[in-house]
């Protein structure tokens, strides 16, 4: 077994970082919610020019052919430098829904794109009355001679304000919003009749929307592979973006725990260091002890997240998920607590990075969901 | 012992509800249940319809104003007011520095300062924390020099909650920096926020909303008759007003109206088609945290029924510990029981100015601010790691 960065590993995370930090602080943050912008487009170009958009994306289409794992080395520094940019939502999502279940046309058509940053893509499965399920597809695609016509709802679709392309998953047979059978993934350009955008921001600053379809017209040439059997695929892709969420959130946790310990060393009260008072040793302890627990379930979920074999694959997705949920949110909690009133403030970063947490915890599952998927797997 | 209810205080929760059914303005409570954004005149209102009423200080003597309601009755008007939608009453003036007038101060505060308060007409805010100083509040810096008929104020308070639309500060100052212990040097003085030389400038917590500032105080001169009690005995005035606000802070009231809440949230989201409560995994955290919550609530009214406990003055940091946490998980399990609605950041639509387009259900919206303002819960008022060094020394001695 081996749990380190290889060599090209530690370049990404290394390069990225570099990038990251030298352009995406608060300031700059601020400044592209004040502008109402979704990411920066010098970043987005840089990260093009490094290569990195073409991360899992395989060489035959303009990428670097990565695995999950270097997506997540990748993802890691997104969450450490909280970057706005939608790598998750059009290189991981949109990448791997291209991958997984293109046709052979379609990725040729779509992945050198997203490679080199000209196109951008948004994946779109949760539904509002589906919960955290991308099983549950209440919206309905109905064939009329070479075209199809979609109905429905879908929310929470991180990355969709800027896309150039959106994937929808939908039912092209089959009754219950449930049912296995019938579902089939379709790429729909935002600007058909009958789409519409809620924008909104989600809670850690990046874009999303809520999108309603209103008997959509697509042709047959959007459908997305085949018809009717894309289930399994479905939850792939959302493994996919669910390890590189967690990843994002090693990165972001890692950096509440550093702030912590910062101030715990820097802040005095009672003339002394609050550092030094064991309740808060202790509390620190324990964000440490979560903290490396979360992350060898991460990189497990990391290491299984390209594999077909979808028993493993949901077990370790689903147990990092539950393991960030219960204790990346103590952690938060904790580190929000030991700054005492400082902790609380919107000008200290701890409550940005408190709220990339949340997202990456809630985002496409949240710890009742996996925990009952990771039972359904005993 | 005896759990129930008597007759009397039936008849006192029926009165409660026709009160708050007939002078409880809609608009506020329409509000308040919507979590939206309260201002200073909205907290003022409400107050000043209480305090006509008689009903804003239960807990003090009849003589100043108070109700002279029992331990149950207080529960019950909490209770009711909560789920009747009612604003919470700031605890600044009426269960802070009230208090400690009527216990410390001379007549002539007693007369110029409790009809305000008990009539609900003049905010207070507490000017007790400063940048340096939080936990170990004692080591406060703000000076007060004596010149003449006044004293001279000059420092910095921080986390002062709504002194942006408070009348009146009360807060601890330094008279004598050479006292021998630190708590020796400190007095109690009442400030009015309209002095020249007070500027408050706002902070902004990570849930977007404004009810922190700083206080900056600069020259400020204060007449010498605003000090309560003696000079430099100001740290026993405060430390039985902390305990004051730790009682009030459990608030059990506020906490039962907010878990009905989560029940509504709970029985409206859907998973797999059905009620959410229907979730064993779901319900049995709502069954965990009504456990807690019956706990909290009893041991509030054991407290307030004056019943013992072994630890005596360390009773309220058994309260407020609970109390807070109680809070926090019941904002926690309400931001997750909206499920993905809790992911859009909407916080601008608390304000009832807004009239932007919203995703999601209305009640929705303020779960996920409100899970990040509970956080300050386990902060203010005393932390709850100081909470438990006073109860391990109530123990331990
Ligand atoms: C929203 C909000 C509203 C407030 N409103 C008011 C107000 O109206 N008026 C007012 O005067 N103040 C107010 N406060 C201030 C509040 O009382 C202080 O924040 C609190 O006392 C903690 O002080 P601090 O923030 O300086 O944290 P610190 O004292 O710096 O504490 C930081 C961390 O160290 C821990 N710690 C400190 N000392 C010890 C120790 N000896 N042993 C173990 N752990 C320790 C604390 O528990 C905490 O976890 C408010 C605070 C908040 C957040």
């Amino acid at each position: 077994m081996n749990f380190n960065y290889s060599e090209e590993q530690s370049l990404i995370s290394d390069s990225l970082s570099k990038l990251l930090s030298d352009n995406c602080g608060q300031e700059a943050r601020k400044s592209l919610l004040s502008d109402d912008k979704d990411h920066d487009p010098a970043i987005w170009a840089a990260l093009s020019d490094m290569g990195l958009l073409g991360l899992p994306i395989p060489e035959a289409y303009d990428g670097i052919g990565g695995s999950a794992v270097d997506t997540m080395v990748a993802a890691v520094e997104f969450g450490r430098h909280l970057a706005f940019e939608p790598f998750l939502a059009s290189v991981v999502l949109g990448g791997s829904a291209i991958q997984l279940a293109g046709t052979a046309e379609q990725k040729q058509a779509l992945l050198p794109g997203i490679a080199d940053g000209s196109k951008k893509l948004a994946v779109a499965l949760l539904e509002p009355e589906g919960r955290f399920d991308v099983g549950h597809v209440a919206t309905r695609a109905i064939k009329e001679g070479t075209s199809y016509r979609l109905s429905g709802q879908k929310s929470a679709v991180i990355g969709a304000p800027s896309a150039d392309l959106l994937i929808v998953s939908a039912r092209t047979k089959g009754g219950t919003p449930t049912e296995s059978d019938g579902l089939s993934l379709f790429l729909v350009r935002p600007d058909t009749d009958g789409v519409t955008l809620k924008t909104y921001r989600l809670a850690d600053g990046r874009a999303g929307a809520d999108i309603v379809l209103e008997n959509v017209e697509v042709t047959s040439s959007d459908l997305l592979g085949s018809e009717n059997q894309a289930l399994d695929t479905i939850e792939h892709i959302a493994d996919l973006g669910t390890s590189a969420f967690c990843a994002e959130a090693l990165g972001a946790l890692e950096k509440i725990i550093g702030l912590t310990t910062e101030y715990l060393k820097v802040r005095t009260q009672f003339g002394r260091p609050i550092g030094e008072f064991q309740a808060l040793q202790h509390q620190l302890a324990e964000m440490m002890i979560d903290f490396e627990h979360a992350r060898s379930l991460i990189y497990e979920a990391a290491m299984t997240a390209d594999s077909t074999d979808a028993h493993v694959r949901k077990k370790a997705i689903s147990a990092a998920k539950v393991f960030l949920g219960e204790r990346g949110r103590a952690i938060c909690q904790n580190a929000i607590q030991m700054h005492g009133g400082i902790g609380m403030t919107e000008d200290y970063e701890l409550g940005d990075y408190v709220k990339r947490t949340l997202v990456t915890e809630l985002a496409f599952g949240d710890v009742d969901h996996h925990l009952a998927r990771y039972a359904g797997q005993l | 012992m005896d759990i129930n209810y008597t007759p009397e205080d039936e008849i006192f929760r029926a009165d409660v509800q026709e009160f708050l059914a007939a002078e409880l303005p809609k608009d506020l409570s329409d509000k308040v249940k919507a979590g939206q954004k309260l201002d200073g005149e909205d907290f003022m209102r409400w107050q000043r319809i209480l305090g006509k009423k008689g009903w804003l200080a239960p807990r003090w003597p009849q003589e100043h104003g108070g109700c002279g309601w029992t331990a149950m009755q207080v529960n019950i008007y909490d209770e009711e007011a909560y789920v009747a939608g009612a604003p919470r009453v700031l605890p600044f003036g009426v269960n802070m520095v009230g208090p400690v007038i009527i216990e410390f101060g001379n007549e002539a505060q007693k007369v110029q300062h409790l009809p305000g308060i008990v009539r609900g007409e003049v905010a207070w805010c507490q000017g007790f924390s400063e940048p340096g100083s939080g936990s170990d509040l004692a080591s406060l810096k703000t000076s007060a020099v004596r010149d003449g008929d006044h004293y001279v104020v000059n420092g910095q308070k921080i986390w002062t909650s709504y002194a942006h639309f408070s009348d009146w500060m009360f807060c601890l100052v330094r008279t004598d920096p050479k006292a021998p212990k630190k708590q020796q040097g400190i007095s109690f003085l009442l400030v009015d926020m309209k002095t020249p030389g007070i500027t408050v400038r706002p902070i902004i917590t990570f849930d977007g909303m404004h009810s922190v500032n700083e206080v900056f105080l600069e020259n400020v001169r204060v007449p010498a008759e605003n000090l309560v009690g003696e000079e430099n005995k100001g740290w026993d005035y405060a430390k039985f007003l902390l305990g004051n606000e730790r009682t009030g802070i459990a608030g059990v009231g506020g906490c039962k109206a907010e878990f009905q809440k989560l029940l509504e949230i709970a029985r409206t989201e859907k998973k797999n088609g059905k009620p959410l409560i229907e979730d064993p995994l779901f319900a049995a955290k709502i069954a965990r945290l009504e456990i807690d919550l019956r706990a909290l609530e009893l041991t509030n009214m054991r407290m307030l029924s004056g019943s013992g406990s072994g630890l005596n003055g360390a009773f309220p940091s058994v309260l407020k510990v609970k109390g807070t946490e109680v809070q926090q998980r019941i904002a926690e399990l309400q931001m997750d029981a909206v499920g993905t609605h809790a992911l859009p950041w909407q916080q601008a639509a608390m304000d009832p100015a807004w009239n932007g387009d919203t995703v999601g259900p209305d009640y929705a919206i303020p779960r996920m601010p409100a899970y990040i303002d509970r956080r300050k819960a386990t902060i203010y008022g005393g932390t709850t790691e100081i909470q438990k060094t006073i109860i391990s020394k109530a123990l331990l001695g």
